[in-house]
């Protein structure tokens, strides 16, 4: 260890090595460190104002925690299922967008890695990327525009004659699936694209060779190719997901709450900082074990997913 | 089972580049039929029409009889074996080898079974379990013949599939693939620049140059008798005289160079000689002798340039008034050292039947 360092000033000079040592060191305790340690010790205190932080009021407790899975005391019952079944609700849409956004993604990628040349994949990335110069707020009110009573999706199917009468898009969720699904699609398909893109061609041609249909190909070669890229993919797009709150407050239906919304409300409505400290601790670690789960089920490396 | 394959006035386009330019070939069932040329002659774009990657633009392919046309390659009984392997990194080495089995749908128990028959038969037995990235060169080269022999294909089709190997595994290799081919019996499409490769291996071998099939035959035709200027020069060393015919009868012509007047045969090509065409004039390094009787047909004055021990040979340089070429000779060392020096004038002499002419044409890179 001691080796390694004293190679690492070495070779970058000793102003430039505790520049980048100090500048990752201040990055990494300042942004991340530091924020979650408050976060988490806050979220084991009692509730108090401000002006009491610090004094023998703002005690460690155990109450948020509580709060989440039992209700308040004076509830009549058992359990808090307002709060669990929109933590439930929330992760299981935050599934079902990663896998839309796997299904949409892996194809598109493919594609642009394997069969769209030059000039027509330059053209395909650029239609990607730019939609997302446009702010994330002004892109979910697009979708609600889009998938309103009036919007332009209502009128097109009650005119080719699917629809007798406007769909409510907002209230059914699909507005918020696809909105979401949106949000994050960048993150899915430019990971995948890099995996199944260094993937040799002769290999899927090899495999044609063989025998092997195409959707065999895809299975046996490709997806375990890119299995890292698309991990990399789903691990972001769904921790992302998970603690949206642009997208859920705008598109989300009058009676569907988003988790996330839950702990913003604790946080600036409810003033009570402690309880939304331990909903979003709840949040996070979640996501955590959920994702180190699929990797150990997918058996991808966080190396691999680095990559 | 093995299968014959044609192909009957093959032309193959990209845009305005002719990769093939009206190809006529029938490669016999159970030979071992190789295409040899530089890069970018087109013997590449040739093996994929066969294997059904791409179609020709113009003609047909037919393998054991049968218009290939329209067929793709998943369903073609030929398997490729491809310039960079391409096994399977994420399998075993005995997944990899019985991939075509698994598509079939053939349980895992037989499938290992077969894939143990093959491992035996590349001499890796025992050997399935393994990451393919264990194996060395040669072994990944094994085993990707191994895969493609598992596919039960009447044809197998190599791209180069020795390049990536060095000199020793690579000269270890001809032999044992020549092996291979002769105990499966099946008929083998071998593509290389190498003509060590493409001589040692193949019962016939086809010359190509920028689309073009030059000349069609076994090794020792191709290398005694050629047909092409690009065929002499392309194959073995060559010493080249350029000139015009100035006399021609049946099998000689006698051909008005700038080192004089040379007698040598006539090739036996498409285009032939007539009295007045540019004509080149081709004589193995192998074929000179440096002459003091008149016992030759060709007499060239030379003055040494250069000398060079080979070893098991002598190879000798000389300066030719009136070529702008060095003129190579080579000669056996049997014991005898040359009694010349560097600056003698000798006379170099030549049988007319060691001497070739054709027609004036592309010649190979040098």
């Amino acid at each position: 260890m001691g080796r390694y360092w004293q190679e690492f000033f070495l070779r970058n000079g000793t102003a430039l090595a505790l520049y980048l040592l100090i500048s990752v060191a201040c990055w990494m305790l300042l942004m991340i460190i530091l924020p979650q340690i408050f976060m988490l010790d806050f979220s084991f205190r009692t509730n108090v104002p401000p002006p009491l932080w610090g004094t023998e009021a703002h005690g460690y407790t155990m109450e948020h925690y509580q709060y989440m899975v039992y209700g308040s005391a004076q509830s009549t019952d058992s359990y808090n299922f307002v709060d669990l079944s929109v933590f439930g609700r929330t992760i299981l849409t935050a599934i079902f967008v990663t896998l839309i956004d796997v299904a949409l993604c892996y194809p598109v990628a493919y594609y642009l890695a394997h069969v769209a040349s030059g000039g027509w994949a330059r053209l395909m990335v650029m239609a990607l990327i730019v939609p997302f110069w446009v702010n994330e707020l002004l892109r979910a009110f697009a979708f609600k525009i889009m998938f309103g009573s009036t919007g332009i999706i209502n009128n097109f199917l009650v005119a080719i004659g699917i629809l007798d009468q406007p769909f409510d898009f907002i209230r059914n969720g699909v507005a918020l699936y696809s909105g979401l699904s949106y949000a994050y699609i960048l993150l899915m398909i430019f990971p995948i694209y890099n995996a199944v893109e260094s993937l040799d061609k002769n290999q899927i041609e090899a495999a044609r060779d063989l025998g092997c249909p195409w959707w065999r190909i895809h299975w046996r070669v490709v997806i375990p190719h890119a299995k890292p890229g698309i991990t990399s993919g789903c691990t972001m797009v769904f921790m992302l997901t998970a603690g949206a709150l642009a997208a859920p407050q705008i598109l989300g239906g009058p009676s569907s709450l988003w988790f996330t919304q839950i702990i913003y409300q604790a946080f600036n409505q409810a003033g009570n900082w402690a309880r939304g400290s331990a909903y979003a601790i709840i949040l996070l670690s979640t996501s955590i074990i959920f994702v180190l789960c699929m990797m150990k089920i997918f058996k991808v490396k966080l190396g691999e997913i680095a990559r | 089972m093995s299968a014959d394959v044609q192909l009957d006035q093959v032309w193959i386009q990209f845009g305005d580049f002719v990769a093939a330019r009206d190809v006529n070939i029938h490669i016999q069932e159970g030979e071992f039929f190789s295409f040899l040329g530089p890069s970018g002659c087109g013997k590449t774009t040739l093996l994929r029409a066969v294997s059904g990657f791409s179609e020709p633009s113009e003609g047909r392919v037919l393998i054991g009889g049968q218009d290939m046309a329209g067929i793709g390659p998943n369903k073609r009984p030929t398997a490729l074996i491809f310039q960079n392997l391409a096994l399977f990194p994420l399998m075993t080495v005995w997944e990899n080898i019985a991939f075509s089995l698994e598509v079939k749908g053939v349980g895992t128990k037989e499938r290992r079974k077969k894939a143990e028959e093959l491992l035996e038969l590349i001499a890796l037995p025992g050997q399935g379990e393994k990451m393919v990235n264990e194996l060395s060169g040669g072994q990944k080269q094994r085993v990707a013949i191994a895969r493609a022999l598992a596919a039960e294909p009447d044809v197998l089709l190599l791209d180069e599939p020795l390049s990536a190997l060095d000199l020793k595994l690579r000269q270890h290799m001809r032999t044992e693939l020549r092996a291979i081919q002769q105990r499966v019996g099946i008929t083998f499409i071998y593509i290389t620049h190498d003509q060590g490769e493409a001589l040692t291996m193949s019962d016939h071998v086809a010359v190509m140059s920028q689309g073009i099939i030059q000349q069609v035959g076994d090794g020792n035709t191709i290398y005694d008798q050629p047909e092409t200027a690009f065929v002499a020069s392309f194959v073995g060393e060559n010493n080249l005289f350029k000139g015009k015919v100035s006399e021609i009868s049946a099998d000689y012509a006698l051909v008005d160079t700038s080192a004089g007047n040379i007698r040598a045969r006539t090739s036996k090509g498409k285009d032939r000689l007539s009295a007045g065409d540019e004509a080149y004039v081709f004589i193995r390094p192998e074929s000179l002798k440096i002459a003091n009787a008149s016992e030759f047909d060709n007499r060239i004055g030379a003055n040494i340039k250069q000398q060079e021990f080979e070893g098991s040979f002598w190879q000798v340089f000389f300066d030719v008034e009136g070529s702008d070429r060095d003129v190579k000779l080579s000669t056996v060392n049997d014991g005898s050292t040359l009694i010349h020096k560097v600056g003698d004038k000798v006379d170099l002499g030549f049988s007319a039947d060691m001497a070739i002419a054709t027609p004036a044409g592309e010649l190979a890179a040098e």
